[in-house]
Parts: structure tokens; C-alpha cells; sequence
């Protein structure tokens, strides 16, 4: 090994991102590094592209024009009429499976226990040895607190329980950055504390993680920095207690004063 | 004035029937699930001229009587004898067996398929988009998720599907082959006896029918296996 290096290196880097669904152009140029163990919250207003944003990194949607980078690699496109496409689907897969992310709505799969949805992709998609994935799922399934509710079918569960099920399910495949899009916005307020407990100790283990969330106490609390979205641009980015305490521009203003209505 | 006597003999008479209806209904059926998924896939597909070759098929055979796709196959085409005998195909329409299994295919094909392809619909958006952000290919989501997932949903129409080909074998007797019911009623000619005859070979489907709810019911437990559980209240 050579000197440590002061910075910790690349986990993503997005460069000048632009997506368009027909007429209208949800991401309008977004580039955004985030470093090994830096942990990023992702506040904007519904519709501001937010979910696109976050889709568009692990390739879920294709974007118009940017470059996407992972771990160092860099997804390769294909001019095709129409627009371009990634050019070799083995290289999307294989990103895929180091970006992990957690869905808004659990999305785990009903006809598998909540022990089968986490060694799913570990077992047939990295093609690991089973029975090291469910040792590890059992660890992992201790860790977000539900190990009791291993063989139970994910309908059996709570919701919160069911996030933190998918939480699992993403780290088991021990990705290199996790993306959550708006990951307690479908709990009961009372499920919401469990969920984001479970996050700040993935934050706190050093994982790099984007989180798009409306809960701003947990953006300034946990996360490194703020991203705001505002109609396809990114119009802050900073530390959060900071930007939080004093927004430069109007709209994070507007939105934080809207966020605040929205928790009293 | 029921004769248990002619009974016994009607259903041991009627007995004689029961390959040729099974191996009817069981062929139909495994041939017409292939059949069907690959109609399912070209509905799917988004491929035009696929989708529109499945759409056509599902549409005429669904369309038309199977009765009239029976005799058409059998009757209809055996005008054809001459070119038939030049492809090397008369020994296949010259059957009546080959040609109520062929319409018997066609005609349970179209509507799996569309049993499958609503299956296929109704599989959780969510669920195929968790399989895709972790990296599986089209292929293992396929098998792995969606199959799996648009199976339980499409049970109950496709064990309904089957129970009908079993009932729909019966038309088999109207180009002289001696299923159940060509039996029930050759026997009928002989005796003038039409309810304790018919009695039985109801039975026998019946018979039939419940052994194939219980299989479908088999299938159910093994596919949803969280549908089985019962949920906490
Ligand atoms: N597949 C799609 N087809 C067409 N329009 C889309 C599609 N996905 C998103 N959009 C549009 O793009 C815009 C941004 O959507 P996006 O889901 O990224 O917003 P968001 O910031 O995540 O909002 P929210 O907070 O409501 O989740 C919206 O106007 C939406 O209607
Ligand atoms: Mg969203």
C-alpha cells in the first residue's frame, strides 16, 4: 500500500444527467460525487425528480445524456435510434448488483419468507454457497432486528419490519453504495423510528449511502450532506445542519418552512 | 326400477372409455400449456408480428365453436387427402384420435394463454423491479419472480381451464371415437336405457374433475405457500 490517501475514493460519481420523459425534462443536467462512507441526504419537493435521480444510478431508468460511474467503472453506452442505451446488458447487471437499494414500497417478493427474499440474489445472482448466505442472512437479519420473523411470509410482517427485511435484502449483497428512495414514507408514523434507527447504524458503520427522505431532523442528524433538488437541478449541496439552519436560496426555504407545517 | 344389475354393467362397459377421454384431456392439456406460453410470450413480447400472430390465434380459436374446429379439422381437411398424402400428413388427419387431440391443443391453447398472460400482468410491479435493481438478468427474474408470482394468480382460472377440456373430450364421440361418452352412447343405442347410462358416465367425469381439483389444490399449496399460512389477526 502506498500513503493513505486523505480523501476516501469514488463510490459514485454522476456527471451532467439529463432525463426526459416525453415532453417533460425531470433531470436537467445533475452531477453528484459521493465518497466512500459519505452518506447523502436527497431532500425535493414531489416531482422534482428525486426518484429518477436515484433510478437512473443503478440503470432502473435510462438516462438521455450523463455519465455514471460505479466503484470506478464507468456504464458504457450504444448509440441506438431513438436514443442510447447501455451497451452491454452483463455490465448493468453486474452495477446493479453493487448498488443496493431500498424501495418506498418494501417490494419484497410475496411468495418467498422473509430469510428466502434476503439469500435470493447472494444465492442466484452472485452465485454464492447457500448455506454461507443464510448464515449471513441470519446475521444480517439479527442486525435490523426481525431474526424471529425469519420464515414468516413478508405479509405476516409490519411495515416497518417489512423495510427493514428489504434493508437486509440489499446488504446481502454487500454493495457498494445503498440508495433509498422516501424508505419510511409508507409507515405508520410509530414504524418510522425502528426503520431510521437501522439506517443510522449502517451510517454510522460507514456505508455509503443516498438517501432521498422527507425527514429533515434525520437528514441533518445523520447525513454528511444535503443535496436539494429543485425541478431537475440540484440547488444546494452541502453540510446539512448548515444548509438546513440557513438556506441560500428561496425554495429550500420555501420547502424546509412547508416540511416543518407538514411534521407539527 | 333402477337396475343395479345394468348399471354395474354400464359402468364396466363405460370403464373401456376412460383411456382414451384421459389420454385426450392429458395430452391436450401438457401439449396446449406449451402451446399457450408461447402464445403468452408473443402477446408479450412487444414484438409486432408476434404479438399479432398470438392475437390472431387466441382470437379465432377462441372465437369459434370447438365443434366446428373439430369437424373442420377432421371432415374439413380430409378434402385435402391428395396434397395431405403428398406432405406425408394424411396419416395424422386420417385419425380421428390425432384430429380431436390436435383441436382439443388449439382450442385449450387460446385460452391458456390468456390465463397466462393475466397472470403474468398481475404480477407486482414492485417484485420485478426489487429482481431487477439486484442485478438478475431476464432470465433469472422470469423463472425466479414473475413465473412463480403470475402462477398462483392464474390457478383457479387454469384449473378451471382443465376441468372443461375434460368435459370438452366428450366431443370427441361425434367423430367416432369411443370415449366416454361414444361409449355411453353406443350402449344407449343398445339398451334405450339413456339415464342409468348417462348417471354413469357422469360419474366418471365427475370422478374425474374432483381428482383434478384435488391436484390443482395440491399445486396451490406447493405455489403459495404464504396464502396456505394463516396470517396474524
Ligand atoms: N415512467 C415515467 N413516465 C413518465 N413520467 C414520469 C415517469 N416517472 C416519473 N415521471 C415524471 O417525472 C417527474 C419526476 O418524478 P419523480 O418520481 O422522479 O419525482 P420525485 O421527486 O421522486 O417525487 P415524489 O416525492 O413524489 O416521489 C414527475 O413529474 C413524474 O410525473
Ligand atoms: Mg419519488
Amino acid at each position: 500500500m502506498l500513503a493513505p490517501s486523505p480523501v476516501p475514493p469514488e463510490a459514485v460519481a454522476v456527471r451532467d444527467l439529463r432525463k426526459r420523459f416525453g415532453a417533460a425534462e425531470v433531470l436537467r443536467g445533475v452531477s453528484l460525487t459521493a465518497r466512500e462512507g459519505e452518506v447523502v441526504a436527497i431532500l425535493g419537493a414531489s416531482g422534482s425528480g428525486k426518484s429518477t435521480f436515484l433510478r437512473c444510478l443503478n440503470l432502473l431508468e435510462v438516462p438521455d445524456a450523463g455519465e455514471i460511474t460505479v466503484a470506478g467503472e464507468a456504464v458504457r453506452w450504444r448509440q441506438r435510434r431513438g436514443g442510447r442505451v447501455p451497451a452491454d446488458r452483463g455490465q448493468v447487471d453486474r452495477l446493479r448488483a453493487r448498488v443496493g437499494m431500498v424501495f418506498q414500497g418494501f417490494n419484497l417478493w410475496s411468495h418467498r419468507t422473509v430469510l428466502e427474499n434476503v439469500i435470493e440474489a447472494p444465492v442466484h445472482v452472485q452465485g454464492r454457497e447457500r448455506a454461507e448466505c443464510v448464515a449471513e442472512a441470519e446475521a444480517l437479519l439479527a442486525k435490523v432486528g426481525i431474526a424471529d420473523k425469519r420464515h414468516d411470509y413478508p405479509a405476516q410482517l409490519s411495515g416497518g419490519q417489512q423495510q427493514r427485511a428489504a434493508i437486509a435484502r440489499a446488504l446481502a449483497m454487500h454493495p457498494r453504495v445503498m440508495l433509498f428512495d422516501e424508505p419510511t414514507s409508507a409507515l405508520d408514523p410509530e414504524r418510522v423510528g425502528e426503520v431510521l434507527a437501522v439506517m443510522q447504524a449502517l451510517a454510522e458503520e460507514g456505508r455509503t449511502m443516498l438517501i432521498v427522505t422527507h425527514e429533515v431532523a434525520f437528514a441533518r442528524d445523520v447525513a454528511h450532506r444535503l443535496v436539494f433538488l429543485h425541478e431537475g437541478r440540484i440547488e444546494e449541496d452541502g453540510p446539512p445542519a448548515e444548509t438546513i439552519a440557513a438556506p441560500r436560496s428561496d425554495r429550500l426555504r420555501q420547502f424546509l418552512a412547508r416540511c416543518r407545517i407538514g411534521v407539527a | 326400477m333402477i337396475d343395479i344389475a345394468f348399471l354395474a354393467e354400464s359402468l364396466r362397459a363405460l370403464a373401456a372409455g376412460l383411456p382414451l377421454t384421459l389420454g385426450l384431456t392429458g395430452g391436450a392439456v401438457a401439449l396446449g400449456l406449451v402451446l399457450a406460453g408461447l402464445a403468452a410470450a408473443g402477446r408479450l413480447s412487444g414484438i409486432a408480428v408476434l404479438d399479432g400472430l398470438a392475437r390472431l390465434y387466441v382470437f379465432v380459436f377462441r372465437g369459434t365453436p370447438l365443434l366446428v374446429q373439430l369437424f373442420l379439422i377432421y371432415y374439413g381437411l380430409g378434402q385435402f387427402r391428395p396434397d395431405l398424402q403428398a406432405l406425408g400428413l394424411w396419416w395424422f388427419f386420417r385419425e380421428p384420435y390425432w384430429c380431436a387431440l390436435l383441436a382439443l391443443t388449439l382450442n385449450t391453447g387460446a385460452y391458456t394463454a390468456e390465463i397466462i398472460r393475466g397472470g403474468v400482468l398481475a404480477v407486482p410491479h414492485g417484485a420485478v423491479l426489487a429482481g431487477r435493481a439486484c442485478g438478475m438478468s431476464r432470465g433469472l427474474l422470469l423463472r425466479r419472480i414473475v413465473l412463480p408470482l403470475a402462477a398462483r394468480q392464474a390457478l383457479p382460472a387454469y384449473g378451471n381451464e382443465v376441468i372443461s377440456v375434460v368435459k370438452a373430450t366428450s366431443l370427441a364421440s361425434t367423430i367416432t371415437l369411443l370415449d366416454l361418452t361414444g361409449i355411453a352412447q353406443k350402449l344407449i343405442a343398445q339398451s334405450f336405457r339413456a339415464l342409468e347410462v348417462f348417471v354413469c358416465a357422469g360419474a366418471f367425469y365427475l370422478a374425474i374433475n374432483l381428482a383434478i381439483i384435488g391436484l390443482v389444490r395440491l399445486a396451490e399449496t406447493i405455489l403459495a405457500p404464504d396464502l396456505r399460512r394463516p396470517r396474524p389477526v
